[in-house]
């Protein structure tokens, strides 16, 4: 029940935080000369209920699975992905290119390994063998 | 164009959270496992079809390099996984500091107005704890993999946290001279030196931290790794990176309060206290006995039990002995002996290590049972065989205040009729505290390896269903 309404809020929080975000961003890129006002309330909304919703599903994880939820937050945290092909493909100069190439690697590497190593472990969870006895 | 990359990123966002959700089970897991996969593949894309990424070449390879150390990175065998863990929590930190660094140089060479206080304040807080996530994992992996020239054993000396956290303090003071002038002439060399103060930091904080409280330490990397990730949310104002790394680092907050409890510490202590220093055993004193039992005579002990509870530790993992396990377990419950496994929270190297461990040996997740849980049926349960656990069942946890595992719950083997222990060697246990269960009236010591003991154990049975 209190899940379900925390995901409820959640959602709908970011539901509106985004529209709201996706409303007052102007359709062009900004120059380096004209900054577009920045949401940092909106973005703090999102950041603590997200933390709520994160707090409300992790507690209710299964401790059989605690190593394989790691691993996949893990994958998941790798979402740091989006920053470095920002930066990796922007028009900066190649040295900053450069550095955003290699976190693009990284974050890779986790998305990649985290993903498959988590399916790999969750494959092996089985709930009874020929017969359970009890 | 804006607006759709918007919504998919929220798309994204709630798939995570359902991925994590489904993740309340092992059946609907494997699902969450595609909602994240979906996820990732929505944001990667959205993110690279923007107009304003224009170099496609370096993001091409990048990704194959990303393929080809992580796909065998997933295939490392399972007692690996603390390491694979703690080394993708680098690569995580690694990634949040370079990106960081990489906007900060942007900026200030293009567009100095773009370093507002604010921004260069989350810019800040994504470089320290990117960095120290980095160094700090590379050092707990290290460790946890026993490369040889990283100390295994607690590094402690005189002014240790002072120097700890003067670094830090000196690292967070150079962050607040950037954001209060983060064009000036000296920024260019400040910025360097905080991250290399960042990570001087990372690697001390770890080298005072033994073995024992390693899960804790992977489970504060895993929080730190999602709260770089939001720190590079605020800075690149992008939601979906403070969502999912809020999620991460929630995740990682929660593993770190229930590895606390599950060894009655608290947090600083952890960081700050040096495990292991406290106590150097009350060594000579009074000789106590073990009572030893044969192979034969703890086979026949099992076989007239009706509830059997096996305690497995990390010792078990090392031994390789989690098979033999399985086939004990075959053969108890095909007489029609119920077999549990009895897992603490803090048996393994990682949160729910063991459980993964017994999963692989095939070992059906009904039958592995939390603390709390089997602590009740104890007084009820006929033998506990202990196998390569310790101080998780050491009874001097109750009431010995001069140990440094007082406090700490435990799993009360000792309550059942009949404890069997199986241990290598007669001499005390490595961290020299001798473990008070091995001399109650009712245990008997299993002396040998763990593999070749349980291993003797399953051949009794065999062999009896072989002749009848």
């Amino acid at each position: 029940m209190s899940l379900r309404a925390l995901v409820g809020i959640g959602l709908l929080s970011m539901i509106v935080a985004v529209s709201g975000a996706t409303a007052t961003t102007p359709p062009e890129p900004a120059t380096a000369h004209v900054q577009p006002p920045v949401d940092y309330p909106s973005m703090l909304f999102v950041l603590v209920l997200s933390t709520f919703v994160g707090l409300g599903v992790i507690l209710r994880v299964s401790r059989l699975l605690h190593t394989p939820l790691m691993s996949l937050t893990n994958a998941i945290s790798a979402i740091a992905v989006i920053g470095s092909i920002i930066v990796t493909g922007s028009d900066y100069p190649p040295k900053i290119r450069l550095l955003g190439a290699i976190a693009l690697f990284a974050s890779m590497t986790n998305i990649v390994s985290g993903f498959l190593i988590t399916d790999r472990m969750l494959k092996m969870f089985k709930q009874t063998r020929s017969r359970g006895e009890g | 164009m804006d607006a759709v990359v918007q919504l998919i990123y929220l798309a994204a966002a709630v798939l995570f959270v359902l991925s994590l959700y489904w993740m309340n089970h092992p059946r609907s897991a494997r699902r969450g496992v595609g909602a994240g996969v979906i996820a990732m593949v929505l944001a990667i894309g959205a993110t690279w079809a923007h107009p304003l990424i224009i170099h496609h070449g370096w993001i091409v390879l990048a990704i194959i390099a990303g393929f080809v150390v992580g796909v065998p990175l997933s295939r490392v065998p399972l007692t690996a996984v603390p390491q694979r863990t703690a080394f993708s929590h680098a690569f995580g930190g690694l990634a949040a500091g370079l990106v960081g660094t990489a906007k900060y140089f942007q900026w200030a060479s293009e567009g100095p107005d773009h370093l507002t206080p604010f921004r260069t304040a989350v810019l800040v807080v994504e470089v320290i704890l990117g960095y120290l996530t980095f160094s700090g994992s590379l050092m707990a992996a290290g460790k946890l993999q026993e490369i040889k020239w990283i100390p295994q054993r607690p590094v402690l000396y005189r002014g240790q946290n002072v120097t700890n956290i003067g670094l830090l303090v000196i690292a967070v003071a150079i962050g607040i001279a950037l954001v209060l002038a983060p064009t000036a002439p000296w920024a260019r060399i400040a910025f360097p030196a905080m991250i290399v103060l960042a990570l001087l930091f990372g690697v001390l904080l770890i080298i005072p931290i033994g073995g024992a409280d390693m899960p804790t330490v992977i489970s504060m990397l895993n929080s730190y790794a999602g709260l770089s990730a939001v720190a590079m949310g605020f800075v690149l104002e992008n939601k979906l990176l403070i969502t999912a790394g809020a999620l991460d680092g929630s995740s990682g907050l929660i593993l770190s309060i229930i590895m606390c409890r599950a060894m009655n510490r608290s947090f600083t202590n952890v960081l700050f206290g040096g495990f292991g220093k406290v106590q150097a055993a009350k060594a000579g004193g009074e000789e106590q006995v073990y009572k030893s039992e044969t192979v034969e005579g703890a086979a026949q002990v099992l076989e007239q039990a009706s509830l059997v509870v096996i305690v497995p530790g990390y010792g078990m993992a090392v031994a390789q002995a989690q098979h033999r396990a399985r086939e004990l377990y075959d053969q108890l419950t095909k007489r029609g002996i119920a077999v549990k496994f009895a897992i603490h929270p803090v048996a393994g190297r990682m949160p729910g290590h063991m459980n993964v461990l017994l999963a692989e040996a095939d070992i059906p997740y009904a039958d592995l049972v939390e603390m709390d849980e089997i602590n009740s049926d104890m007084p009820r349960c006929d033998v506990a065989l202990v196998i390569g656990a310790n101080d998780v069942v050491n009874p001097a946890a109750r009431h010995d205040k001069s140990t440094p595992i007082y406090g700490m719950p435990i799993i009360d083997a000792d309550k059942a009729k009949t404890v069997f222990a199986i241990k290598r060697s007669k001499s005390p246990g490595f961290a020299g505290i001798d473990n008070e269960l091995y001399f109650r009236d009712n245990t008997f010591m299993l002396f040998g390896d763990a593999k070749a003991v349980v291993g003797e154990l399953v051949k009794q049975f065999s062999g009896a269903g072989a002749h009848g």
